[in-house]
């Protein structure tokens, strides 16, 4: 029998397999974890076309049975659906550092993470990947990355 | 038809509108007229995709007798599927594609929103994922229809003309059949009278927008919903179900 904060605190440590300075539990996918029979592990898919889904799912499986948990089993959760305000402050932080500005309220400006100005502009809606935006920072000229609002 | 039959049918068919333009927009990988275009077109065609993958998945899950996501896209005939006849037309120049994804999304918006609110709980929960991406594939080809309608005298003339030939498939959209009433009437699924209404005025306003001509009442094309489709949509399975079909059970 395990505890769940314990089974959380291993999936802390769970990287996305395409932002690797998150972990799943930064990006707020990890919904549920239930030990009552087994360790069932509820996680919410970021988009429905997101190519790291199932490499999420295998790696929670691997993370768990690294540390002696043999009765995985994944519960995929849609309702409700994910949205970017479960990113956590210190995911945010995490992003800033990595050179993607986080997701901001919509009626605040997107701060450049390179110098943190707010004089920025929009150079593509769709960007590399279905959730983040392309910006430049017109002070610093830092072309960069925004992690959009979902 | 019992009361599972009817969410897993509507969602075979939610899923094979998602597959079949996710397939269309995976044709045109790597023949984008430019880099931003390219991973555009290619994110939205794994979001149709995944939206297929979840829509098959649940259809499966009601019928209750094994079928997987797989089995509805690799292993059924032409006349099994039950897309519209819009989202199974070749892609054309870019112009073309823009208007198909336009016309299409301006509905399929409309209609998620609408089965958000509808009682399978299944259904609910993948509109309400699907609809947060779609709202955004819809911002793409309204601001693309913009800058080629109010573009160039030859964009302007390409794009009316895609609008023109494009048109007649529309209409299919908002014609219930047997199943449209019956999610409507046990669900309190989509009213497709409802949703003509605001479709005709959204669809007008991008129209205006772009400074185009609006095509006139004229004779619609039907058939998806029943499994008859145009001659191109052989092409597209053939194609997509290839491996399957020549190596039955091939798996990655």
């Amino acid at each position: 029998m395990y505890e769940s904060d314990q089974i959380m605190e291993w999936l802390s440590q769970v990287p996305d397999p395409e932002i690797p300075v998150l972990t799943i539990t930064d990006l707020g996918i990890v919904r549920d974890v239930d030990c009552s029979d087994g360790v069932t592990v509820s996680l919410t898919p970021t988009y429905s076309g997101c190519p790291a889904t199932e490499a999420i799912e295998a790696s929670v499986v691997a993370a768990l049975e690294d540390r002696g948990v043999s009765d995985v089993r994944i519960k995929r959760v849609l309702s409700p659906a994910w949205t970017t305000d479960w990113i956590s402050e210190d995911g945010r932080k995490k992003l800033r550092v990595y050179g993607i500005a986080p997701p901001e309220r919509r009626d605040r400006p997107v701060a450049c993470p390179r110098c943190d100005s707010s004089n920025t502009q929009v150079v593509s809606e769709f960007g590399s990947t279905a959730c983040k935006a392309s910006y430049r920072c017109i002070d610093c000229l830092e072309p960069f990355e925004y992690f959009k609002c979902l | 038809m019992s009361n599972r039959a009817i969410p897993a049918t509507y969602a075979t068919r939610l899923g094979d509108n998602a597959l079949v333009l996710g397939q269309r927009m995976i044709e045109l990988v790597a023949a984008s007229p430019e880099l931003e275009e390219e991973l555009a077109n290619a994110n939205f065609s794994l979001d149709y995709i995944g939206q297929a993958r979840m829509f098959y998945t649940y259809a499966g899950e009601c019928e209750g007798g094994g079928r997987s996501e797989d089995d509805f896209a690799f292993l059924r005939p032409e006349h099994e599927y039950r897309n519209l006849l819009l989202v199974e037309q070749p892609n054309g120049h870019f112009g073309d594609s823009t208007v198909r994804a336009l016309l299409f999304e301006s509905w399929y918006v409309l209609l998620l929103e609408a089965l958000t609110q509808c009682a399978d709980e299944g259904i609910a929960a993948i509109a309400a994922r699907a609809i947060k991406e779609v709202r955004y594939h819809l911002r793409h080809s309204s601001q693309w229809l913009v800058r080629l309608g109010d573009g160039t005298e030859e964009s302007h003339a390409r794009v009316q003309a895609s609008l023109d030939k494009l048109w007649r498939f529309t209409g299919e959209m908002f014609v219930a059949d047997e199943l449209d009433d019956a999610m409507l009437n046990e669900f309190n699924g989509p009213d497709l009278a409802a949703i003509e209404l605001q479709w005709q005025k959204n669809v007008a306003a991008f129209v205006a927008e772009a400074k185009l001509e609006q095509p006139g009442d004229q004779w619609m094309a039907s058939g998806g919903k029943q499994g008859k489709h145009t001659e191109h949509f052989g092409f597209l399975l053939a194609e997509m179900q290839h491996l399957q079909r020549v190596y039955p059970g091939a798996e990655w």
